[in-house]
């Protein structure tokens, strides 16, 4: 156990090392570039047994990790924002063919116009890809996490990709105390590499040929989708044992924070977590408000069950959604709602769409959201409106 | 490779989406005394249909179960020793 000062950028490029990877792709964006950077300084210097190869687009960059997992390699990539969604197309190709890849996506705003700061568009764009999807709330996460994806990943109940996200210069750039865990111990924790078949020469296999009956190419869709729902035991799993080893637990899915006694929740991901717990405490120490705070940890598969628990007897939640489909509202909110209303749980739910574009939103804004919309449901028993967008500040 | 999963995997056989020879409109006819063997027939043919026979009196052979008569064949043939022919 050794604690280092590590960027969000850094702590991923070293559990990417603990991790042993064989094959790394690089293309550079802000605010990812640091990332590869830093793990071709690592395979410069011999610190790194892996191959480094640099590929002229996102879209090979992917392509080549898909091509050396293919072969039976452990493989990383990194990427952000328009680079991501120049991938898009590969997410589906390897998700698609199950094999395990891990992914860091530092979250950028989409252009235009042209913008270099956090918010979740990015990501959220690859919902539908059948990729893991984990959210880092500082920088120990960060790494903890990436650690823990390549397991989960490999998993023979999952075998699907995974990308673990941390937001731009929040937690990209910035340095924080990380405990970096010792290499036995990562040894220990990761098993050899498993995947469902490898491409050998001599044993020749075709991968996504078009089936003869259109029914098959809906199962493996199914499949995928199942696989999911056996990735969240995976998950809980994993965090139990990482933190029996280092002992950090985060909660598999979701993490509650004060929700004992909670009637009113916020519901968020990703670095401002932090500055939402700081919400929730200074709303209980000053105003005595029962507010508790569902960090949801993983987006993919999605706290389905966690969030009927957690707000089965709730008064009111506020989701708080980084990013947001135009037209129906912010990603998160649809899915809280969608997971309520099938288990029959109606309270008031309420969507505020927030800090797009790096628009910056404290502790004190979450806090003076968090008081206008709970004086609403105490008063009419609902809120004004369903779906808000709220820029913090005056 | 897992039994429990539903992968988008093949073993490569001989005519795995049927015989496409029906799907074939127009034939094409080999000349051996026109050809110079340069295989280039062989080599462009996109469904791999064609054999070389070496030291055969054709030396090649068309296989008309899978050939789909796309012509490619008689097209880059430089002696025009395959020619495309209405079928039946």
């Amino acid at each position: 156990m050794t604690l280092k000062t590590l960027t969000g950028n850094y702590a991923v490029a070293t559990a990417v090392k603990l991790a042993r990877v064989n094959v790394i792709s690089a293309y550079p964006i802000t605010p990812q570039t640091t990332i590869v950077e830093k793990l071709a300084e690592m395979v410069e210097s011999g610190e790194l047994k892996a191959g480094m190869i640099r590929v002229e687009s996102e879209h090979s960059a992917l392509a080549a990790v898909y091509g050396a997992a293919s072969g039976g390699a452990r493989v990383f990539t990194a990427t952000s924002s328009h680079g991501l969604l120049y991938m898009h197309e590969m997410l589906w190709w390897v998700a698609g063919s199950r094999i395990p890849v891990v992914m860091a996506v530092v979250t950028r705003t989409i252009g235009p116009p042209w913008n270099i700061w956090t918010d979740h568009s990015d990501v959220m764009d690859q919902r539908d890809t059948g990729w893991l999807i984990t959210f880092a709330e500082n920088n120990q996460e960060t790494l903890d996490e990436t650690i823990k994806l390549f397991r989960i990943t490999e998993d023979e109940r999952v075998f699907l990709p995974g990308i673990v996200t941390l937001d731009a210069f929040i937690l990209s750039h910035t340095t924080e105390p990380v405990d970096v865990p010792d290499q036995s111990l990562v040894d220990a924790f990761l098993p050899p590499r498993k995947q469902p078949y490898i491409f050998r020469a001599g044993e020749p296999i075709i991968m996504g040929n078009i089936p003869r009956d259109l029914k098959w190419n809906m199962m493996m869709r199914e499949d995928i989708d199942k696989a999911m729902e056996r990735a969240k035991k995976v998950i809980e799993e994993t965090d139990l044992l990482w933190g029996r080893l280092v002992g950090r637990r985060y909660g598999g899915l979701t993490e509650c924070y004060r929700c004992e006694d909670a009637k009113h929740f916020i519901i968020g991901v990703g670095a401002w977590v932090g500055d939402m717990r700081e919400a929730v405490d200074y709303l209980r120490e000053k105003f005595g408000l029962k507010i508790g705070l569902i960090k949801i940890r993983y987006f993919r598969p999605f706290p389905k069950e966690d969030m009927i628990k957690w707000l089965n007897n709730a008064v009111s939640a506020i989701v708080f959604d980084r990013s947001v489909s135009p037209g129906a509202g912010g990603p998160i909110f649809i899915e809280v709602l969608a997971s309520l209303a099938s288990a029959g749980v109606r309270i008031p739910v309420k969507g505020v769409v927030a800090g797009l574009a790096g628009v910056d939103v404290t502790p004190e804004d979450v806090a003076n959201a968090v008081l206008t919309s709970v004086s609403e449901v105490e008063e009419l028993g609902t809120f004004k409106q369903s779906i808000s967008w709220f820029y913090g500040g005056e | 490779m897992s039994d429990e999963l539903v992968l988008p995997l093949a073993k490569p056989v001989i005519g795995v989406s049927g015989k496409t020879g029906t799907w074939r409109l127009q034939r094409p006819v080999y000349d051996s005394s026109k050809c110079i063997k340069c295989r280039l027939c062989w080599l462009y043919c996109p469904d791999s249909t064609i054999d070389i026979n070496e030291g055969g009196i054709d030396f090649i052979t068309i296989n008309y179960d899978y050939c789909k008569g796309c012509g490619i064949c008689s097209n880059v043939c430089p002696t025009k020793a395959i020619t495309m022919t209405p079928e039946g």
